[in-house]
């Protein structure tokens, strides 16, 4: 068999980039600084504990789970607030689509409340809106989910701190190396700019990589306004060479 | 100039888990009942093969205070060595073990709490055994990327001697945070400490 009409073969995850990922030291957000470990992390390649991940099959998730207009809601009864679709893929930095990766994002309702026994924000709890959802990518890494857009709402760090409107999202790919959790924004927040939490990006391309933009093409005419949000897990090295025993 | 390595994408930056992830990762636990049960929450799901033990363990800021929002997740193979992935290829993993747990910990002290399995051993990439170790995972307000951390125990002093992580460590006393301390039979403490002296060593994996 020749070398040349084979694909190469998988290696281990292509390292964390630190240089571009927050620093767990950040101290304008102030939680940080008794929660960042202080030594440098222990680097090592990764082995079969990282390169395999839980399996999640479509038979977790149930119908509403990726709809969280209706999926805490009373019967007839819908979430308050402005209807988007959220749709986007889930790829690998070397561009391929992940299939099959498990994303669970929560939220505060329209009014920036979420329902939380530790939230203390004045504004309205929606019956209707529980704040929670999940999906799998398909075979292409695409997703989508219905919900409405939060709100943004102040939070105990400076005396007048507000987070720009956000949606959380956690991430299983197919190692539990690529386990990431972050947030998504939406296009022309000014709040965006202002958030501590955000300003711990070191870059403007990385804001940019968190905010998601409007989508006319994905809207529902007299429906839903739609937001583009691609996520990028980290991908495995490709090679001939790597010297690797036998099913590892 | 030289050609441009465009073709790569930049992972999605992190952004903390913030003081509400238990919404979206363990609903169940904050009274929002959208899913039949938190996932993670059982790792057996009938009679399992090997030593079944229970890991407790609270994490704690750089002041020594327990977090109490923390989310903790785990990642193991069966007693076998074999991981329960599409990804293993070396044989058929425990059909009853889900080797994944996710906890939110206690709602009043933030002591976690996974019924398990003793892990078996895994190989590492050059073919040497690593010792049995659990993958950890730990996400909470003021934490910008998830850490990722091993456990390994107390109790496998002989493979620990040769593991080729373990065996890397510069700051060999530093061990001790990596072990589980075993408090009776298939009783096991983990705590994980954020920052301070006993720091937990944290990987770059």
């Amino acid at each position: 068999m020749s070398i040349q009409n084979t694909p190469p073969k998988t290696g281990g995850f292509i390292p964390r980039d630190y240089d571009w990922q927050p620093k767990a030291l950040t101290p304008p957000y102030k939680t940080s600084i008794k929660r960042s470990p202080q030594s440098a992390l222990l680097s090592f390649p990764t082995t079969l504990s990282e390169e395999t991940s839980p399996v999640f099959g479509q038979n977790l998730t149930g119908e509403l789970d990726n709809d969280l207009i209706h999926n805490y809601a009373a019967t007839g009864q819908n979430a308050i607030g402005p209807r988007i679709i959220v749709h986007g893929r889930v790829l690998d930095e070397n561009g391929r689509g992940v299939p099959g990766a498990l994303l669970e994002f929560w939220q505060a309702n329209a009014g920036g409340r979420y329902r939380h026994k530790n939230e203390g924000y004045l504004a309205s709890l929606d019956p209707n809106f529980g704040g929670c959802g999940r999906t799998i990518t398909a075979d292409d890494g695409s997703y989508e989910f219905r919900t409405i857009q939060p709100g943004p709402y102040p939070w105990p760090n400076g005396m007048n701190d507000w987070r720009p409107a956000h949606i959380h999202f956690s991430i299983f790919g197919h190692g539990f190396a690529q386990r990431l959790i972050t947030q998504m924004y939406f296009e022309g927040d000014p709040h965006i700019k202002l958030c501590p939490i955000v300003g711990i990006l070191k870059t403007q391309e990385a804001i940019d990589a968190l905010t998601a933009p409007l989508d006319m093409n994905r809207t529902v005419p007299m429906d839903s306004r739609a937001y583009k949000f691609d996520i990028v897990l980290r991908g495995r090295r490709q090679t001939y060479f790597e010297n690797r025993k036998e099913g590892m | 100039m030289v050609q441009k390595l465009n073709t790569y994408l930049r992972e999605s930056p992190s952004q903390t888990a913030g003081p509400y992830v238990h919404i979206g990762c363990t609903p169940n636990f904050t009274g929002i009942e959208i899913y039949g049960s938190d996932l993670g929450a059982t790792m057996k799901t009938g009679p399992v093969n090997g030593e079944e033990i229970t890991i407790k363990g609270t994490v704690f800021d750089g002041m020594g205070t327990p977090l109490r929002d923390a989310m903790i997740e785990i990642w193991q193979p069966d007693a076998a060595g074999l991981f329960p992935s599409a990804n293993e290829t070396r044989g058929a993993p425990d059909p009853n073990f889900t080797g994944f747990g996710r906890s939110a910990g206690d709602m009043d002290t933030g002591e976690f709490t996974f019924e398990t399995v003793k892990p078996g051993a895994v190989p590492f990439p050059d073919g040497r055994m690593q010792a049995p170790h659990i993958t950890a995972w730990i996400v909470a307000r003021g934490i910008n990327i998830g850490l990722h951390t091993r456990i390994y125990f107390e109790d496998e002093s002989e493979a620990n001697s040769v593991d080729p992580i373990l065996t890397r460590l510069e700051h060999q006393r530093r061990i001790q945070t990596l072990l589980a301390r075993k408090e009776t039979d298939g009783n096991y403490r983990f705590d994980i400490h954020l920052q301070g002296a006993n720091e937990t060593v944290f990987f770059d994996i």
